[in-house]
């Protein structure tokens, strides 16, 4: 096993490991704070996977962002420090079961689709910027535009339902 | 083997202006908000103007006895101060103060330094969650409101000067730049600065610490060693901040003889940067909470979204 081999190893144990304590921690607010370990290994795999931009963004965005968003939400509602013994989740065995369906599908998708590829290390970067920028704005541009008009959807629908259902008359 | 050895140099070089300039920081803190405010400042300590407060300071906070809360999440609560410092720290290795003269030059320096400074709000918000004090609590919320708030005019005012030059490279931006950029991206750099001083929660945006109502916020609960960290943090943010702005927006080691002096024309530029940053502190009184996201969402990003299709326009036209 080369270095590189070890160390995704390691990163891979680490995501999963954390990402199993997101679900089995009693407190939640650590269930966002291990969120953090299982993204920031993630983004260890993507660099050594030699796709340094999506690396930066995994962390730009989802440590950044969602995250801080997550944290905020539970210290605005319910985030007492100490575990919260009744946090039972009821339907964990359907999620237990969608969880592995869902890695099924990706695993299968994934294998089929680099099936025996080879990375080459020592060549030029290919997830530089330049590179997943050409990829996304020429080869992949309709599925990009799709997912932005799904985006923007998503906004408005958030505005339609924090505006509330009536006329809000005699506020 | 002379590859490690120049790694490790170079590691080691960032690792002590790590240590040393945010102290400088705060010494200009001391004494430029002394003067603007009619007042001598610490005078004492190390004889000449009292250069070695800080220092002082730093020995004191070490002697202090490291109280954690009994209704604290003591692990959250004491690994919050670091999560807070080191992104700072790593965000310095990737700043270029000079051609060549850089931590580590990265294909995309500057993706990775902004990305790397969002990290440092988790440590805050750790904090504020852990202490289990109200105050400390309330304190986090706003710190993360903050956050999301003014990353968005933040990133956005870097990608407009990336889409100007062409590159995510810092030193490539720094190459490209153009003294009329100093015109034609002054809205960016505006945005720039003011969310990064949010970011940092820093004056007049320092709502989340506000002494006259939260005690001192997040940072309530902690004393001795771990404050001092989040303080030097703090410091940490300004010096990255202004050494952001200045490579960013004008122009790095560019000047006159930049071949001999480039680096000091770099660092000339941070100091300056930073200096307004202290001097803003003393200027300008704190912001409410509903006018800070109102400056944010009304005000920052809307400008920088009219910044990004002027530069769409300018490089369009420059590249026909």
């Amino acid at each position: 096993m080369t270095v590189v081999e070890v160390l995704f190893l390691l990163l891979g144990l680490v995501a999963a490991g954390s990402a199993l304590l997101v679900v089995t921690t009693r407190t939640m607010v650590h269930a966002a704070l291990w969120l953090v370990v299982t993204l920031g290994a993630v983004a260890g795999i993507f660099l050594l996977l030699a796709a340094e931009f999506v690396a930066w963004v995994q962390i730009l965005i989802y440590v950044g962002a969602v995250v801080v968003l997550l944290l905020f939400a539970l210290m605005l509602t319910k985030a007492p420090t100490g575990p919260q013994p009744d946090l039972d989740a009821r339907r964990a065995l359907p999620a237990v079961a969608v969880a592995g369906l869902v890695l099924a599908v990706l695993g299968t998708t994934v294998v089929a689709g680099f099936h025996g590829v080879e990375l080459d290390l020592d060549g030029a970067v290919v997830g530089s910027a330049q590179t997943t920028g050409a990829t996304i704005f020429q080869q992949w541009v309709l599925p990009f535009e799709v997912l932005s008009v799904l985006l923007l959807a998503a906004l408005v629908g958030a505005i339609v339902l924090s505006r509330g259902t009536g006329r809000r008359g005699g506020e | 083997m002379a590859e490690l050895v120049e790694v490790l140099l170079r590691v080691a070089v960032v690792l002590l202006a790590f240590l040393v300039v945010p102290l400088l920081v705060g010494q200009v803190e001391h004494k430029a908000m002394a003067h603007m405010q009619s007042r001598v400042g610490p005078m004492y300590a190390g004889g000449f103007h009292g250069w070695a407060q800080l220092v002082a300071d730093g020995v004191k906070f070490v002697q202090k006895e490291d109280v954690v809360p009994a209704a604290a999440d003591r692990t959250v609560f004491k690994m919050a101060p670091a999560v807070a410092l080191l992104p700072y720290l790593v965000a310095m290795v990737a700043i270029p103060i000079g051609p060549g003269l850089v931590g580590q030059d990265l294909d995309i320096g500057l993706f990775f330094v902004v990305a790397v400074m969002g990290v440092g709000v988790v440590g805050t918000l750790m904090g504020g969650w852990s202490s289990a004090n109200k105050f400390s609590l309330l304190g986090g919320i706003r710190v993360a409101a903050q956050l999301m708030a003014y990353e968005l005019p933040f990133v956005l005012a870097a990608a407009s000067v990336a889409m100007a030059a062409g590159t995510l490279s810092l030193t490539g931006i720094v190459e490209a730049w153009n003294p009329w950029w100093l015109l034609w991206q002054a809205p960016a750099a505006l945005v720039f600065f003011v969310a990064g001083l949010a970011e940092l929660q820093r004056p007049p945006f320092d709502i989340p610490v506000a002494d006259a109502e939260l005690v001192f916020g997040p940072y309530t609960e902690y004393g001795g060693l771990r404050f001092a960290l989040f303080i030097l943090a703090e410091y940490a943010g300004i010096v990255v901040l202004s050494a952001l702005t200045a490579v960013l927006f004008l122009g790095g080691w560019h000047g006159p003889w930049e071949d001999q002096v480039g680096w000091l024309w770099t660092l000339a530029k941070t100091g300056l940067v930073a200096f307004v940053v202290v001097w803003v502190r003393v200027a300008y009184p704190r912001l409410r909470e509903d006018q800070l996201q109102r400056l944010a969402w009304q005000g920052l990003v809307p400008l920088v979204l009219f910044q990004l299709a002027v530069t769409a326009i300018g490089v369009v036209v420059m590249s026909s």
